[in-house]
This record gives C-alpha cells, structure tokens and sequence, in this order.
C-alpha cells in the first residue's frame, strides 16, 4: 500500500518516479472506468491520457480532502461524462421494472419452481479465472451504461456507495437499484457459467 | 380470529420472487428493522434464498478480484515522455 501524502508530495515537487508509480497503481482501473462511458477503447485512452494531464496541471491544488483515488476517479468520471456526450455508445435501455431473477423460475405464489443450485466451494476462484473473468468483463458492457458504471465503481473498485452517488449525481436509492440489477445480471450469467461444468 | 391471525401472517410473509429483490438493500444495510426482520426470518426458512444470497455474496467478492487489463511497456514509456513534455511545457 503506497501511503497518499507521500505521494502527493513527491508529485507537486515534480518527481516523475511517483507519476509513474500512480500510473502504476491507477491507469488500468481508471481504463475500464472509462471505458463504461464513452464508445470505444480508443476514446477511453484518451480520456484517460486527459486525465494523467489534470493530475500534473492541478496536483498542487489537492487537498487531501478525499483519498487520491476518489480524486482520480472524479477527474476520469467527468472528462468521461464529456466525451461520452460527445460520441454515444450504443445501449440497451435500462428497464425500471427489471427483475433480479427470470419471473419464470417462480410459482404463481412467487415461490422458487427452478431454484439456484448450491455454488461449489471454489466458485470465488473459478470467477476470478482468467477465462471466465474475460467473460465476466464482455458481459459487463451488455449492461445499460448506468448499471455498468455503478458496478465498476462499486463491485470492482470497491468505492463507497456515497461515492458513486456524488460522482454520478444520482440518489443512493436510484444507486441501489442499478447497482442490483447490474449484480443480478451478473449473477445469473455465472451460474449459467458455472452450471457448464 | 384465527383466519384473521393467519392472514396477517402470510400478509408478512416474504415470496421468494420478492425476497431476491432485497439483497443489494440487506447487504448495504438499507433496509428497515421490519425489513431486516422479515428477510432474515424468511432466510431462515429457505435454503434456496439462503443459497441466493450467497451466490450473491460470491459474485461481488469475486468482481472485486477481476484485475483490470495491465498497462503495456509501450503505453507506459508514452506516458513518462508525455509527462516530460508536460513538464518541461510548465
């Protein structure tokens, strides 16, 4: 764990190891954050690079008033919310009424007819696995955009839901729901996943 | 009385469909003590909820182990000459 106030330090005094140990730390997440924005990989490497520029423009005006990760993710967000204005993604809608689970798989009295099959005990390691995290990721951008943002910030960079409300400007109510809809599709695709075998 | 008594009882009592629904809620700590009491009372009666929720559990601890795509040599070293040209740009 690299200490932030080091850091900081070293970086307003302009000492290029500690901008390449941020790199280090923070270019990949704030790539796949990014990238839950705007259209393609290529627009995400820009906004990522953008955002590399206001971290040596404005690290002298950090206050340490948040951790230096909230505050990269808040620079990344907002470049990102611009350029994605600018060029559209393709989506599907988010649907207010989506259920967590097929309707199908209940009785009329909304009682389990194809309940969950018990996970095994090496399921956490048999996600994280390479072959099936890269489906997890393809999975990831079948998800409407808000859904797909609230997850990253919350299930992968493990941001407090307060967070991602003010970094997206939505209620934590409206932040739940994404965030359980996001999950729940998830879910369901890894137990077709894990149901393989 | 009876009748009425039994009524209440099913009135309060979670579905399936509608417990799976709770999840995100219970693990942000978002529901209200009635809420809380009536999801974990029917936890305690459903193996397979009990399941669900678990499964839920293993999904977002293993999200949380999904390494993001690493950066390449070559897009690190155009990172440093960016930042020397930032730099020396003042």
């Amino acid at each position: 764990m690299v200490d932030d106030s080091d850091l900081v330090a070293r970086l307003q005094a302009g000492d290029e190891q500690a901008f390449v140990t941020l790199v280090d730390l923070y270019h990949a997440p704030l790539l796949r954050l990014a990238s839950t924005f705007v259209p393609s990989r290529a627009v995400a490497e820009e906004v990522v690079q953008d955002t590399w520029l206001g971290v040596v423009r404005g690290i002298h005006r950090f206050e340490g008033r948040s951790s230096l990760k909230t505050w990269l993710f808040r620079i990344v967000v907002n470049r990102a919310r611009t350029a994605g204005v600018r060029e559209r993604r393709e989506t599907p809608t988010d649907r207010p009424d989506e259920p967590a689970v097929p309707p199908e798989r209940f009785n009329a009295a909304g009682g389990w007819t194809s309940p969950p099959a018990p996970w095994s005990d090496d399921a956490e390691d048999r996600i994280v696995a390479r072959q099936t995290a890269a489906k997890v990721s393809r999975h990831l951008n079948l998800l409407p955009d808000r859904q797909r943002q609230v997850v990253v910030m919350r299930d992968f960079e493990g941001l407090a839901a307060p967070e991602v409300c003010t970094l997206l400007g939505i209620t934590e109510a409206n932040q739940r729901v994404l965030l359980h809809r996001g999950r729940s599709r998830l879910r369901n695709m890894l137990e077709r996943e894990l149901g393989k075998g | 009385m009876r009748r009425r008594d039994t009524r209440d009882r099913a009135r309060e009592q979670l579905a399936c469909r509608q417990a799976v629904e709770l999840v995100t809620d219970y693990l942000d700590g978002a529901l209200s003590a009635d809420e809380r009491a009536r999801f974990e009372a029917h936890l305690a009666g459903c193996p397979h909820c009990t399941e669900y929720l678990r499964e839920m559990r293993i999904t977002i601890a293993a999200l949380g182990r999904v390494e993001p795509e690493g950066l390449s040599p070559a897009a690190r070293d155009d990172l440093v000459a960016l930042y020397r040209s930032w730099r020396s740009a003042g």
